[in-house]
């Protein structure tokens, strides 16, 4: 079995490990880093559970081999208030209530960062389909959507004051 | 679900992944996005010993018009495509493929030449390629392919590469006065494979006689098909409410669909028809604007 020795950047933390060649990336996060906010739905990347932040690209981290993020630079849920403060959308799906179960929230939300970043003011429409791959299976979404709302609007309002 | 034991080798250049796959022969096998590939590995219906990651290469993600052509590199994203403004300006049957291929995670990560390498009648641009023609570019051990694409696909997740060889570059017609295209697939929910899609590129003269036609078709037959008597039925003629009914008809007679769990070989039949119709009138939108 062919060992590689990987290195990459997970929440600002340096990480160094050696994984098999067939070791998914989500089961590294999870079970090597224990870091369990990354979640395994459906295992076949239609869900969305286990979506991450890869070099700032929302990837599905159950259909990525680990090996494969040698040098990336990672952020998980974990990672999103590493200060302490919640993020603007962590703050939001609090506020609208856009989470029952909170399985789908970690991926959810990192999805939507990567929606916000390349789309910072999208229509009702444009978040639908670019949560497209993250199921949801409590909220019936309006809560989700209104949560993403919230979001692009206070990080826009953040944005033009600093 | 883990995939079988295999060994993971990184390609660092074209060359290198060639020479890799010399080495280690025909149980080795390239993967890009690997949103195809991995998924099947990890329900066994793929069982590589290795894998040769040619996603790192350097140089072969761009979209540029040089020419007449269109150069598309193999390792584009699909999300780079998405939001590359050339192709969102002048190229609007890659947004209408694009946002129906998979989800934007998947595609942040799933290639064109991916998409197309893997031989999946299932997937979408296969049929983008057949409507538009275009000339598939790989490099193999003896140099440079130059591969029309009515020699590329040859059957069910067949195609003309050879095992070494890795597809580099997807070379298109430009954007032209009077071309147009579109696609669109019906599918069960957001995401999934085509019950059945359609792709139609047209090019009209001043006069509106159709100069060019082709149309692809996803997810009927066991490889990505032309539907080469319609294009006969359009070529050279004023394009008619009649003939693209015609058209429609010989989507649903010539396409070899079955039934599966995404409906009956009947209703693929029925709104292939339809959907045929539509992309042609779509087209011909496009073209004249």
């Amino acid at each position: 079995m062919a060992k590689h020795t990987i290195t990459m950047t997970i929440n600002g933390e340096q990480v160094t490990a050696e994984v098999d060649s067939r070791l998914l990336l989500v089961h590294f996060i999870r079970e090597n880093l224990d870091l369990t906010g990354t979640h395994i739905g459906c295992d076949t990347s239609n869900c969305g559970a286990c979506t991450i932040l890869l070099n700032g690209q929302s990837i599905k981290s159950c259909t990525y081999l680990a090996v494969r993020a040698d040098g990336a630079e990672i952020t998980t849920i974990e990672g999103l208030a590493a200060d302490g403060t919640n993020h603007p959308l962590q703050k939001a799906f609090h506020d609208q209530h856009g989470l029952h179960c909170g399985f789908c929230t970690p991926g959810m939300i990192l999805r939507s960062v990567d929606l916000l970043k390349n789309n910072p003011n999208p229509t009702e429409e444009e978040i639908r389909w670019g949560i497209s791959g993250n199921l949801c299976r409590c909220t019936g979404y309006n809560n989700i959507v209104k949560s993403i709302q919230q979001a692009a609007k206070e990080m826009q309002n953040e944005s033009e004051s600093v | 679900m883990i995939p079988a034991n295999f060994t993971y080798h990184k390609a660092s250049s074209v060359q290198d992944a060639i020479a890799l796959s010399q080495k280690l022969g025909e149980e080795a096998k390239y993967m890009s996005g690997g949103h195809s590939l991995l998924p099947m590995m990890k329900l066994r219906f793929a069982t590589p010993e290795h894998i040769i990651d040619i996603s790192k290469i350097d140089g072969l993600s761009y979209i540029k018009e040089e020419g007449e052509i269109l150069r598309i590199g193999a390792l584009t994203t699909q999300s780079e495509m998405e939001y590359n403004t050339l192709l969102r300006r002048d190229y609007p049957i890659f947004m209408d493929a694009i946002k129906l291929t998979a989800d934007p995670s998947v595609r942040n990560a799933g290639t064109i030449g991916g998409n197309i390498a893997h031989g999946d009648a299932a997937n979408d641009q296969p049929a983008l390629m057949l409507a538009m023609r275009a000339t598939i570019i790989a490099e193999g051990t003896e140099g440079q392919k130059v591969i029309p694409i009515d020699d590329f696909f040859h059957g069910f997740y067949m195609t003309a590469l050879e095992p070494s060889d890795v597809l580099v570059e997807i070379q298109l017609p430009k954007k032209k006065k009077g071309s147009g295209g579109a696609y669109h697939k019906v599918e069960r929910k957001v995401g999934d494979y085509a019950t059945a899609g359609v792709a139609v590129h047209v090019v009209l003269d001043d006069s509106g006689i159709c100069q060019e036609i082709g149309i692809g078709l996803t997810n009927v037959s066991a490889a990505p098909m032309r539907l080469d008597r319609g294009e006969a039925v359009l070529k050279g003629k004023k394009i008619t409410d009649d003939l693209i009914a015609q058209v429609g008809t010989i989507a649903s007679e010539d396409s070899e669909p079955t039934s599966d769990l995404r409906g009956s070989e009947a209703y693929k039949r029925s709104i292939l028809n339809t959907i045929t119709q539509r992309m042609i009138r779509l087209a011909i939108e496009r073209a004249q604007h």
